[in-house]
């Protein structure tokens, strides 16, 4: 190894330390900060070492693409924060886009002539990273509703599916078999664009945070298949790393649904379905007023926001009714069910960025005790997550999800657009309980109209 | 042929024993083996790191890990400015291309991920800025 070599090799070393620091930084929001610059330096050195290998000789298209790449990325990093789950979207398409286009570029240079192993490495490269660019493509365009946000099925979907999935396979073993033809490489990786799409489009919106931390894990496991190509072990740390993230995640995801990953990929949740409970009584609707006073003379809120809030960008206005009670005294209290929103932890920045301190962010687990004490507690579009068909009826379709059990609470108030059903098309028998009553309008404004009327009480 | 699919054995001995034309791209077994102890000791050692982080902040984890992802940047600087004996415009354009996706990950990510942690606030520090 000449010295130009261990000094790349010595900025690789440091890259994954201040990688993995950083991360472990994440483990506290006190710490996470500090962590963060210090995996970003990391990555700013190892870029920097990889400017002095040996192989460059032309800096022409490098600097194209990290200029260009600044240039989208910078303002990618402005978006507001509704459009988080998006723009995450977006991200694991370019990351996995970076991973194919690498693999189909090593196949051009080395043509047939790499050994099987790193053959093998590369197929899974190209695979994962196409499917993922595709698939997180589609996820999108579901995100941002340019694209209809409900299942697509159609008849034989399933068998097509598994036909895509068979060539695939298929052209991947033919060409480790024959390495030296192209068509069998391009063959698989057609399929694995298709087969992407395929399997994002009949998963409905609201199961995004599963398929969010899927493509997040298939992401980082092409990166890690890109280290074994080019044998370089920075690579395969970080991505592996982002590999387990995505895959603890969306096995929490899975749990925090009590639905299986098959059910969630194949399941069509979201479809029409014929429901099955049927719910009696009807709902009573409350005045502004009424849940003005309520509010205002209890001891304890608990506010359990879901994708609703989101949409309504109701935050900011949820925060400033919360500051109003804990002014008057009464100890408010935001609780948030893992799969709330579109993606994992949604619901905790939106709350962060309106100034909600984090002391004041309730997991599930932690709230659930403290319910039957809460004088009042306030659904801010939530509707499945706060479904107790999901703890009381065991033919329910949502059966076994643990939820925030807010019907426990001594008064509850659901903020809702309308009176129809949840994203799910379940029927909340929630909103049918004595205890509840329904604040119709939308959510920002009806926030906005309680904290004028809480301070006229 | 089917022996080999159906063996995992079999067909991994194959793929080590698969000859290319030119050895010298041909995987190292030393190198093989410590890829995979550096793949398997990384997959144990994220799953100890990652199961820590709190709920609250699983946005930032994902953006965080995202960014960190965007390290396959160091491959695409390689093959975008390397010379070839064939084929050099279409590795340059697949390189360039490779670059620019992880560079925007790389900004993008580490960018927004510092943007969330800042807006995590303590009781105090909240209300501080409140007032501003």
């Amino acid at each position: 190894m000449t010295d130009a070599q261990y000094f790349l090799e010595g900025t690789y070393l440091i890259a994954s330390c201040l990688f993995v620091l950083g991360l472990k930084s994440l483990s506290h929001p006190d710490t996470a900060r500090r962590g963060m610059i210090l995996a970003a330096a990391g990555m700013a050195a190892a870029v920097f070492g990889t400017l002095f290998h040996p192989d460059i000789h032309s800096y022409l298209f490098i600097v194209i693409g990290l200029v260009v790449g600044s240039a989208i990325g910078i303002p990618m990093a402005m978006v507001p924060m509704t459009a988080m789950p998006q723009r995450t979207a977006l991200s694991h398409a370019f990351g996995a886009l970076a991973a194919s286009m690498v693999g189909i570029a090593e196949y051009v240079i080395h043509g047939g002539a790499m050994g099987g192993i790193k053959m093998g490495a590369l197929g899974l490269e190209v695979m994962l990273g196409s499917l993922t660019v595709t698939g997180s493509l589609i996820a999108a365009a579901k995100l941002q509703e340019v694209m209809r946000g409900t299942p697509i099925m159609f008849k034989g979907q399933q068998i097509l599916n598994m036909g895509l999935f068979i060539a695939m396979i298929g052209s991947f073993t033919a060409w480790l078999m024959h390495p030296g033809v192209p068509v069998y490489f391009y063959t698989m990786a057609a399929c694995a664009f298709l087969f992407g799409v395929l399997l994002v489009i009949p998963i409905g919106a609201a199961d995004m945070p599963v398929v969010m931390s899927l493509l997040n894990s298939y992401a980082g496991l092409s990166s890690a298949a890109t280290g074994f190509v080019l044998g370089n072990n920075v690579l395969i740390i970080a991505g592996t790393l982002d590999g387990f993230s995505g895959f603890i995640l969306s096995i929490l995801m899975c749990r925090a649904m009590n639905r299986s990953m098959t059910n969630v990929l194949f399941g069509g949740f979201g479809a029409p379905l014929t429901a099955d409970t049927t719910v009696s009584g009807s709902m009573r609707e409350v005045g502004l007023d009424d849940v003005a006073v309520q509010l205002a003379y209890a001891n304890q809120v608990v506010f359990v926001p879901g994708y609703g809030m989101a949409t309504a960008q109701a935050q900011h206005a949820v925060r400033e009714l919360g500051n109003l009670l804990e002014e008057r005294g009464v100890s408010v209290k935001y609780a948030i069910h893992p799969v709330a929103g579109r993606m994992p932890g949604h619901m905790n920045v939106l709350l962060a960025e309106a100034n909600v301190p984090y002391s004041s962010l309730y997991e599930m687990e932690q709230i659930n005790p403290e319910l039957p004490s809460t004088d009042v507690a306030v659904v801010i579009g939530a509707n499945d997550v706060v479904n107790p068909d999901a703890r009381d009826n065991p033919k329910s379709l949502i059966a076994g999800m643990p939820i925030i059990e807010v019907d426990k609470a001594k008064s509850v108030v659901v903020l809702k657009r309308g009176k129809g059903k949840g994203f799910s098309g379940l029927e909340n028998p929630l909103f049918f309980k004595p205890v509840t009553g329904m604040l119709y309008g939308d959510a920002k404004a009806s926030l906005t109209n309680l904290t004028q009327a809480v301070q006229k009480v | 042929m089917e022996q080999l699919l159906f063996n995992p054995v079999a067909f991994i001995t194959a793929l080590f024993l698969m000859q290319g034309p030119a050895d010298t791209l041909r995987f190292n077994p030393a190198v093989l083996i410590a890829s995979l102890y550096v793949f398997a000791l990384a997959a144990f050692l994220g799953y100890q790191v990652i199961s820590r982080v709190p709920p609250l902040l699983h946005t930032p984890l994902m953006s965080a890990t995202n960014a960190i992802s965007g390290i396959s940047l160091i491959g695409s600087l390689v093959i975008a400015g390397s010379r070839y004996r064939e084929h050099q415009v279409l590795a340059e354009v697949l390189g360039c291309l490779a670059v620019t996706s992880a560079m925007i990950n790389v900004t993008g990510g580490f960018l927004i991920t510092d943007r969330m942690l800042k807006m995590f606030r303590k009781k105090e520090a909240a209300k501080a800025e409140e007032k501003k």
